[in-house]
């Protein structure tokens, strides 16, 4: 379907001044910066916190240098007290999962190259993009706030679930401020998400330029759509179940408090509320959440994929329904994360069909991309090695879900460090593949410069092998039924399985350190790399037909006309075996979406 | 480069599947009569999921094996069959594997919890809290005397809140932090929390349930072998969630009853 009709494009002034240019910019590509450096800054946080977290499981008792000054209590001369070992994995949790998978595949990629790939100047909103950045920047601070009050950081996990994370410092040390700082950070970064959300749907919507239909944006556009979507939706459920929980704490209600709860011997005066209800809200957003992390990965991988298969996928289509089929089921999977947790038993079967069905869009997006690969003239290069990586890792965390579905089977793994395995691969992994991939693919687009190809190697080469030594053996240890959120392993069984964690640190101080070779690569290529072409990667789509870095502006005043689907790859083009969406040349190729 | 992507891409699948083929790392014996079904689904999901498994990663290797790096005259070939053969075996393949998994698991889940517990099973109640388990007998009247929770008051130890004083029913309730159960009995825990979520969790027994404060649920089973094993707490509790864990001791039917005597005089 043809959309001929070009948007009303409002020109503005470039910006002036180093606070609007820089500070509070209403220029999309410069807070998806803002937001790719926040998610910089938490993935760092995160890597920390997991790296004393697993120096702790391996070797309890051991004095990790630092730690101290994080909490002198929590952690007296750097040995981590119980609590404090929930602690920083309850903030490892929440700031992975928010401040880093949701903000860099989405709102950073998504808010730097969204416009560009529709052809539009800028989002319709751009004050209400400066404002969602900020939100979840204040978002962020609030959280890390959590570090400095006197108890410190929560530690009822990053699904706080209640009545722990209701019942207020009673319940455990970090539950009374703590507990309030986390839900009041999430509550803001909600606020700051929703806002992101309503920009990508209007741009994607209302500011494709002429010829852009929906079947010609590139793939990544079409998944921070969806992402976009199920954001509003996920987060505008997430943001009233915090403030229920808030209220809880400081307003004297019960939603999810019941009567009769006797913590140290002291009779709660709660009553009428359900701890259910917190489960049941948490996860209508939290699994609907877990796409929106993958998701944008899904569409940077498949479009860094394509690029380096010099071929069209075989077919983008069929991508494109699979993320909405998956996007539509993610809100009926929900309660397998629930099937042990004392609701109705036939809940549990009514969820595990949905959950296995989800498999089959997941499935086929994989197929595609083998399928495609199959005949292509695959270039490696550093972007692509992390595309092909992302297959294997997401085939990987995606088959223990297999098991994850069945309800008889989660009875053995639940709460274990198989569903931890899981979760890790698809999520930590996986999702951070697409962010690499993405990086490395765009990083001259945005700075003008190349990424040092050999670091990108090196980092690809150590962050593959390391994260499978990390997470493969997190299933074994699942199975032989190590249970998850124990700060030591104190059970009969345990002794065995001790070396196996050992060996999973090892690996995780490797790959974590490997990490740096990034950061350097990122910083140095900034201001020393090599000077990019405007098309290094000969792509096709709308972002390689631009200056590098754009001008504050995308295309200069001239807003292009698209002639084509984003993926003429294979095909005879003057010399080129490529044709660009906005080139009026007419080429003979298999197929070329209207 | 590509080709020893392929390599390293090959070696990592077959020795992800080594462990799990050696069975290195695994549950321990079941003791339970559910758990047969469990153990079945189990191995299973084993099998289908190591197929595709390997199948993909393989795939994927050889793929990025021979099609990188390709001569120059080379042309580009469509996967035979395309997106539609791709979509078609998606579908059939996986989702006839998937669902039948499911419809099949159905049968083990069904096993625990869509069965009632028979007229003559044991009747255990069990109280989860930071951070131990108790457990209550209901005596020889065959009766549980009703809780208190103002009245619980650890320093007495009077962990469940019975009024043995007022309720007569309480009278003869036994309260242990053992979990002693005869064997080839079925068994019907009754379970409440305390405090906040805790849950039970016997690798044994094939048994795992969440203790949700404010509702009364229960599981029920019945154990094969005689044994001692470990319950443990896998719902987030709080600090001590680690160390919150009890013993169940499966015992002949002459020694539990021994032992229920032990513990009835100790009250």
């Amino acid at each position: 379907m043809h959309d001929m009709s070009a948007p009303v494009v409002h020109h503005h002034a470039p910006p002036t001044g180093f606070i609007r240019k820089y500070v509070f910019s209403l220029d999309h590509k410069v807070i998806g910066e803002q937001y790719y450096a926040l998610a910089l800054v938490a993935v760092y946080i995160g890597l920390v916190l997991s790296w004393i977290m697993r120096i702790h499981l391996a070797w309890p008792g051991f004095a990790i240098p630092g730690v101290q000054y994080l909490s002198k209590t929590g952690a007296p001369g750097g040995v981590l007290t119980p609590e404090y070992y929930l602690q920083l994995m309850t903030m490892h949790g929440t700031v992975m999962v928010f401040f880093v998978l949701t903000t860099a595949p989405f709102a950073g990629f998504g808010n730097y190259f969204l416009p560009i790939q529709v052809g539009a100047e800028d989002m319709p909103f751009p004050h209400l993009n400066m404002m969602s950045f900020w939100v979840t920047c204040v978002a962020f601070l609030v959280a890390l706030s959590a570090f400095f009050v006197p108890q410190g950081p929560p530690l009822s996990g990053w699904t706080a679930y209640a009545p722990l994370s209701a019942l207020g410092q009673i319940a455990g040390p970090g539950q009374g401020t703590g507990q309030v700082l986390w839900a009041v950070s999430i509550a803001i970064f909600c606020v700051g998400q929703l806002l992101g959300s309503l920009n990508f749907i209007s741009t994607t919507l209302d500011m494709r330029c002429k010829g852009m239909s929906l079947m010609r944006m590139p793939l990544t556009v079409w998944a921070w759509f969806i992402t976009s979507c199920i954001g509003l939706t996920a987060f505008a459920v997430l943001m009233p179940a915090c403030i229920l929980l808030i209220m809880d704490h400081v307003a004297g209600t019960s939603f999810f408090v019941p009567s009769g709860l006797v913590v140290n011997d002291q009779l709660q005066t709660h009553s009428g509320g359900s701890t259910l209800l917190w489960q049941h809200l948490f996860w209508f957003f939290g699994h609907p959440e877990v796409y929106i992390a993958i998701v944008p990965a899904v569409g940077v991988v498949s479009h860094v994929l394509v690029t380096n298969l010099r071929r069209p996928l075989l077919s983008a289509r069929v991508l494109v329904y699979s993320m909405v089929a998956i996007a539509f089921l993610s809100y009926m999977v929900y309660g397998h994360h629930m099937f042990v947790s004392g609701m109705n038993p036939f809940s549990s079967i009514a969820f595990s069909f949905p959950t296995l069905v989800i498999t089959i869009p997941a499935t086929i997006i994989v197929l595609i991309w083998i399928g495609s690969l199959y005949g292509s003239r695959l270039r490696i290069n550093t972007a692509s090695l992390f595309a092909l990586g992302f297959i294997s890792m997401f085939v990987s965390g995606g088959i223990s879900g297999f098991f994850l579905a069945q309800p008889s089977l989660d009875v053995m793994l639940h709460a274990t460090y198989f569903v931890v395995g899981h979760f890790h691969l698809v999520m930590a992994v996986a999702a951070l593949f697409g962010i690499f991939a993405g990086t490395y693919f765009w990083f001259s687009k945005v700075t003008g410069r190349m990424m040092n190809e050999t670091l990108g190697k090196i980092h690809f080469w150590i962050t593959f092998v390391g994260a499978y030594c990390i997470f493969m053996p997190f299933h074994y240890l699942g199975m032989a039924g190590n249970v998850r959120r124990y700060q030591a392993f104190v059970d009969d069984f345990m002794g065995p399985l001790m070396p196996v964690h050992k060996f999973i640190t090892i690996a995780a101080l490797i790959t974590g350190a490997a990490q740096i070779v990034f950061l350097y690569n990122l910083i140095h290529s900034r201001f020393w790399g090599k000077l990019a072409s405007q098309n290094p990667w000969e792509g096709t789509s709308l972002e390689w037909s631009i200056p590098s870095p754009p001008p504050f502006d995308n295309f200069g005043g001239k807003i292009p006309v698209v002639y084509h689907d984003p993926y003429q790859y294979g095909v005879d083009a003057d010399g080129k075996d490529y044709v660009m969406q906005d080139s009026p040349e007419q080429v003979v190729s298999a197929r070329d979406e209207k | 480069m590509a080709k020893f992507f392929a390599l390293t891409i090959i070696i990592i699948a077959i020795a992800s599947a080594v462990p799990i083929v050696m069975h290195i790392w695994e549950p321990p014996v079941d003791i339970s009569t559910h758990g047969p079904l469990i153990d079945a689904q189990m191995s299973e999901t084993m099998v289908e999921a190591g197929i595709c498994f390997l199948a993909a990663q393989l795939i994927l290797a050889a793929f990025i094996w021979r099609f990188s790096n390709r001569a120059k005259g080379e042309k580009i070939k469509s996967f035979p069959g395309g997106a539609r053969a791709l979509v078609l075996a998606a579908v059939v393949i996986v989702g006839i594997e998937v669902l039948a998994l499911g419809v099949f698991g159905t049968k083990a889940w069904a096993s625990i919890y869509f069965t009632p517990p028979s007229a003559n099973a044991l009747p255990i109640q069990v109280q989860a809290g930071q951070f131990a388990f108790y457990f209550r007998y209901p005596g020889p009247d065959g009766t549980f005397g009703p809780l208190h929770p103002e009245m619980i008051n650890e320093s007495t130890e009077n962990f469940f809140g019975l009024d043995t004083t007022h309720d007569q029913d309480s009278k003869d309730d036994v309260v242990t932090a053992e979990l002693a159960v005869p064997v080839n009995r079925e068994i019907h825990l009754l379970m409440h929390a305390k405090d906040v979520g805790h849950s039970f969790f016997v690798r044994e027994l094939r048994i795992q349930q969440d203790f949700v404060p404010g509702l009364d649920l229960s599981v029920h089973f019945t154990p094969t072998k005689i044994g001692r094993y470990e319950i443990l707490c896998t719902q987030l509790c709080g600090l001590g969630h680690y160390n919150m864990k009890a013993y169940l001791e499966v015992k002949s039917q002459e020694d539990f009853d021994q032992w229920l005597k032990q513990q009835a005089a100790l009250q």
